[in-house]
């Protein structure tokens, strides 16, 4: 299943990654040989086997629904590139 | 004093042959001497360590002897440390200083270790050559022009050069034992979920595991005493009693049933590998073990499928880095899409754009299920075949990895060949499994490790192996040339 | 053309927990900005979900209610994609194995014919954060105190076949978890958020139609009048030889009419899977006995009850069962003065009117339920008549006494039951209009009829109206006879 410029076009623009335009060849080049290491799972016979989510068969824990937390707004807002009256700022966002 | 372990550091400061902020001084001068050689530490935290290295010294002066009280570690740059810059080797959490505490520096620091820094790593834990980071590549102590392997390579090397007795690092496919096995040390990959994974920053949240490396089985499990343990705040992390590790090592090995794969064997191992581990497994046997064939069918299928979990979790884990609430945010973005792009796009190494894409692609509409779907189904075949190993066999042995450190540079234009390298170390990460690699010779007078493997939280009975092994051998106490 | 409605609804209510779903952060409407933003809610690196064991609890509850399935795993899954409110980059949601699966909830319609709108699941997810776009100088400003409030999102099968037949399921929706205490239904604080699907079909057609959804409607109002809107633009669209685009839809309540949302047209890939930080979670049999022993009477129960126990119409029972602070009122104003169809009356009535008048809940009512029982209990034992407690009740909701019987003892207002004092003022009247009275025994039954109220007035008068009105039919009838 080899992928054209464009289909690598689709997948940075879903992961949100700025490709240069001189990259791309390069990068479709290298997707389509770790794709083509990927497609040898093809090979394996896995009819009737139950996909593994997480090693352990675990389950969830439940926590006490307490409020744990408090007002931290200065430490973690000290770290933000852009921040004004409390609000992260980001370019308009047009709904 | 830069070559003592753990555990005779704890003896000497127990017998105040030296205090803990004498220890660290004089392995902080040593890191600003050898350091940039080796381009290990990303950040070194001087007056941070002062401060803790007293805070021990008094702690002990008011009656405390903890093991680890005054130990001088560093840490992985992928543990959150609060007020320290946290950076996975990116460019994109380069100014990134961390709010918090990751749950396993807490429990180091309440221990009494004296944190020296943050050490280098492949960017975001993707890589096993430490050539990803954004603060340059690491170099191998042992032939500073080969590669320390990845991606714990900081912490490899850090270790390895003696600038510090032992230090953390994380395990997704073989971040811990593989640069250990190209190093000379012995790292340990606990069970999944033995550890907390909180403040980890995560690479592939199904597969990640915190570890020690150090230049012992002894030390590894001193520090993995400390490290491991039930902490509510990670829904993965299992609550169940963390062993006596330190008792656990002097266990005489008779009985000891040994399991080595047919598949281990093929044709990839470069034959002085093979060796190696040969010559390991006939001291095991004097020692009281008794060794037979096992067959791990699936395990050519583990490459394929731990390329497309981990990506694809990774491609999920790391959108967060958006450039909005933290990090690296681009130039004067003109709109949304710009900021995401550019922040993200700059932000990144080539490595890990790959991953992120081919993790998308993954789990992209019309490919879930022949991708991330099939590769979950091999995952249960792959555990599957440990757990009926494990039925025969106490442990699983092997080479940890399938040739000695290459040179920078060489795999580096081929992904693909730097992928292959993970081939004996990646199903222990997809079925959960512990994973020990502990030094076993030398190839060209690069270090080789061989890897043992157990049933899940058997951590004891792998620092077991490995300590008795290493009380019959001196691989362990080699020490490279010029450090 | 005769043209068919399909709809089917999508409603989110923000479960009302104490702290977030998966962080202990508070969930408190209008805090200052970031204030409830943990390093969880911000999705810092390194930062993991714990999952709120309420949340669990608030979905089953609701499970229970509309008879549903509820599997024994349940799965988080993630949706991912990019916007500034999400600060993960995805959000944590279930996907294939959701909390509830299929159940249903029975409506009332205007004709008071009841419907079963089938109910295809309900699962549990975490809320996003809110962006303000009042100017920052070309910016816009994000505020993630709301991100990780627990979601409970309600998808209805497109079983609905009207506007009307909408609103109706939202308030039954409403009505539901307000009663069941999952949340409070406040739509103007957007605890309760509805998206609408819509569609057209020719009558008679199988194919669903290409639908529209308008999202976000945050009143039965504009549930009304978005889907109206959106029904006729489709067909004049199809009418005028146009197709109808599947797309996001938002309703403009200022102009009245749905526009397309051009920034999120483009297909999202969310590209669902498994949530790796959290496990399969489980509901074992003893955890669903435990909720089902703790759920409140449904309403359906409620309203069967009435009509059975206190004898009330479908009609009557099922507004008293609106909701259960009604409900509660009601049966509260019934226990003391032992009368269901008057304490129906009276709630329905006259405190209906005063509430709606001044705008209030019923749990701000003036007239406390006790207060409203005792005075109809006085009613009952003959103390006053129906008009005078009109006049008890005015007094109780102006705050003039404590209770029915302070007033009517303050202001004198018991009712002469005494015949022999009803017999004097009457005998007093008809004497005062003899001229009348010989009128009266001349005429025929239709005339003495018209006369008779007459009479019964000044008798009315001359007490003061506290002459027991039924005693004075009887007394004057008697008289008048002669």
């Amino acid at each position: 299943m080899a992928l054209e410029r464009s289909d690598v076009e689709k997948i940075a623009h879903l992961a949100r990654l700025g490709l240069d335009d001189a990259e791309l060849p390069r990068t479709t080049e290298t997707l389509n040989d770790i794709l083509g290491l990927i497609d040898r799972m093809q090979a394996v016979d896995t009819h009737g086997i139950e996909p593994l989510a997480h090693p352990l068969e675990a389950t969830q824990r439940l926590r006490p629904d307490e409020v744990t937390e408090s007002n931290r707004r200065d430490a973690y807002q000290a770290i933000a590139p852009a921040v004004e009256n409390g609000l992260y700022l980001v370019p308009k966002v047009i709904e | 004093m830069h070559r003592l372990t753990l555990a005779q550091i704890a003896r000497g400061l127990a017998a105040k042959d030296f205090s803990a902020v004498e220890l660290s001084e004089a392995l902080l001068a040593r890191i600003g001497q050898f350091d940039p050689q080796l381009n290990s530490f990303i950040t070194v935290t001087a007056d941070h360590a002062r401060a803790q290295a007293q805070a021990a010294d008094a702690r002990r002066a008011a009656g405390e002897n903890g093991a680890l009280l005054g130990a001088p570690i560093a840490h992985k740059d992928l543990f959150c440390t609060q007020g320290v810059r946290t950076s996975c080797a990116s460019k994109i959490l380069d100014n990134f200083v961390s709010p918090y505490d990751a749950t396993v520096v807490e429990k180091l620091a309440a221990a009494g270790c004296v944190s020296l820094g943050k050490l280098n790593m492949d960017e975001f834990a993707m890589g096993s050559a430490n050539e990803s980071s954004h603060y340059g590549p690491v170099r191998n102590p042992w032939n500073l022009e080969c590669v320390p392997g990845g991606s714990s390579g900081g912490s490899a090397a850090a270790v390895a050069a003696r600038l510090i007795p032992a230090a953390t690092g994380s395990d997704t496919g073989g971040s811990i034992r593989q640069p250990a096995a190209l190093t000379n040390l012995t790292g340990i990959k606990p069970t999944y979920g033995r550890v907390s994974r909180w403040g980890m920053i995560a690479y592939a949240s199904s597969l990640d595991q915190g570890g020690p490396l150090a230049r012992t089985a002894e030390d590894c499990a001193l520090l993995l005493g400390a490290m491991a343990g039930f902490d509510p705040k990670d829904s993965t992390c299992v609550d169940q009693p963390v062993d006596d590790y330190l008792a656990a090592l002097n266990r005489p090995l008779a009985g000891l049933r040994i399991g080595l794969p047919r598949e281990y064997f093929g044709a990839g191992l470069d034959p002085r590998l093979s060796d190696a581990v040969m010559a390991c497994v006939e001291v095991l046997k004097k020692l009281g073990a008794t060794v037979k064939e096992i067959g791990l069918p699936n395990m050519q299928h583990a490459i394929p499928a731990y390329y497309v979990i981990a990506p694809a979790e990774a491609s999920s884990n790391l959108s967060r880095f958006d450039g909005v609430r933290f990090g690296y945010r681009c130039e004067n973005p003109v709109n949304l899409e710009d900021l995401y792009k550019r922040s993200r796009g700059e932000g990144f190494g080539a490595e890990v754009k790959r991953r992120i894409m081919v993790g998308t692609y993954a789990l992209s509409a019309g490919y879930y299920d022949a991708y991330y779907l099939k590769a979950q189904k091999i995952r249960r075949l792959i555990r599957s075949d440990f757990i009926g190993a494990f039925q025969e066999v106490d442990v699983i042995l092997g080479p940890t990895t399938p040739n000695p450190a290459w040179k920078l540079g060489e795999k580096s234009s081929d992904p693909i060949a730097a992928y292959l390298e993970d081939i004996y170390t990646i199903t222990a990460n997809l079925a959960g499994i512990p994973g020990l690699s502990m030094p076993a010779g030398f190839v060209d007078g690069l270090p080789v490790g061989v890897q043992l493997l157990a049933p899940y939280f058997q951590e004891g009975r792998l620092l077991n192996v490995a300590h008795q092994y290493q009380q019959a051998t001196d691989w362990h106490q080699r020490a490279p040339e010029g450090f | 053309m005769q043209w068919e409605t399909v709809i089917g609804l999508e409603i989110h209510a923000q479960l009302a927990t104490r702290s977030k779903i998966f962080s202990g952060s508070a969930t408190t409407f209008g805090a200052e900005p970031n204030t409830q933003a943990s390093l969880i809610d911000l999705g810092m690196p390194g930062t993991l979900p714990v999952l709120n064991e309420e949340a669990v609890r608030m979905a089953v509850k609701f499970g229970l209610a509309i008879e549903a399935e509820i599997g024994h795993t349940n799965v988080f899954a993630r949706k991912n994609y990019f916007y500034p409110d999400l600060p993960k980059g995805y959000q944590t949601s279930q996907m294939d194995k959701p909390i509830v699966g299929k159940g249903y909830l029975d409506i009332t319609l205007e004709d008071g014919t009841v419907k079963r709108i089938g109910i295809t699941r309900a699962h549990l997810e975490e809320d996003a954060g809110k962006s303000l776009h009042e100017d920052f100088h070309g910016m816009s400003g994000i505020d993630l105190n709301r991100a990780g409030t627990p979601l409970l999102e309600i998808v209805s099968e497109p079983d609905i076949c009207s506007a009307k037949e909408a609103v109706a399921y939202v308030k039954a929706i409403h009505a539901l978890v307000r009663y069941l205490g999952i949340c409070d239904g406040n739509m103007a604080e957007g605890s309760l958020r509805c998206d609408c699907n819509v569609s057209v079909r020719p009558k008679g057609q199988e194919a669903f139609g290409t639908r529209a959804e308008i999202k976000n409607v945050n009143s039965f109002r504009f549930i009304e009048r978005a889907i109206n809107h959106e029904l006729q633009r489709q067909i004049e669209l199809i009418e005028d030889g146009g197709k109808v685009v599947q797309e996001t839809r938002l309703y403009d309540p200022n102009k009245d009419e749905t526009r397309s949302m051009r920034s999120k047209e483009e297909a999202n890939d969310y590209r669902y899977f498994p949530c790796p930080d959290l496990l399969p979670v489980v509901i074992e049999p003893g955890f669903l006995d435990e909720v089902r022993a703790g759920l409140p009477e449904l309403p359906g129960e409620k309203r069967a009850r009435f009509e059975h126990e206190h004898g009330l119409s479908a009609y009557d029972a099922n507004v008293l069962s609106a909701s259960r602070e009604l409900a509660d009122y009601f049966e509260q104003v019934q226990q003391v003065c032992g009368d269901a169809k008057l304490a129906a009356n009276w709630v329905m009535g006259e405190l209906s009117s005063l509430l709606n008048k001044d705008n209030l809940e019923i749990d701000r009512s003036p007239v406390s339920a006790a207060q409203l029982g005792g005075m109809i209990l006085r009613i009952k034992d003959n103390t006053i008549s129906g008009k005078i407690a009109k006049m008890v009740f005015e007094a109780l909701a102006a705050g003039e006494g404590d209770s029915a019987d302070a007033i009517i003892e303050r202001k004198g207002l018991k009712q002469v039951t005494d015949s022999g004092a009803i017999e004097a003022v009457l005998d007093e009247v008809l004497a005062a209009n003899a001229a009348q009275v010989e009128q009266y025994r001349a005429s025929d039954e239709a005339k003495r009829a018209k006369m008779f109220g007459f009479f019964v007035g000044q008798a009315m008068k001359a007490s003061k109206g506290k002459a027991n009105p039924g005693q004075v039919n009887e007394l004057l009838k008697k008289k008048l006879e002669g």
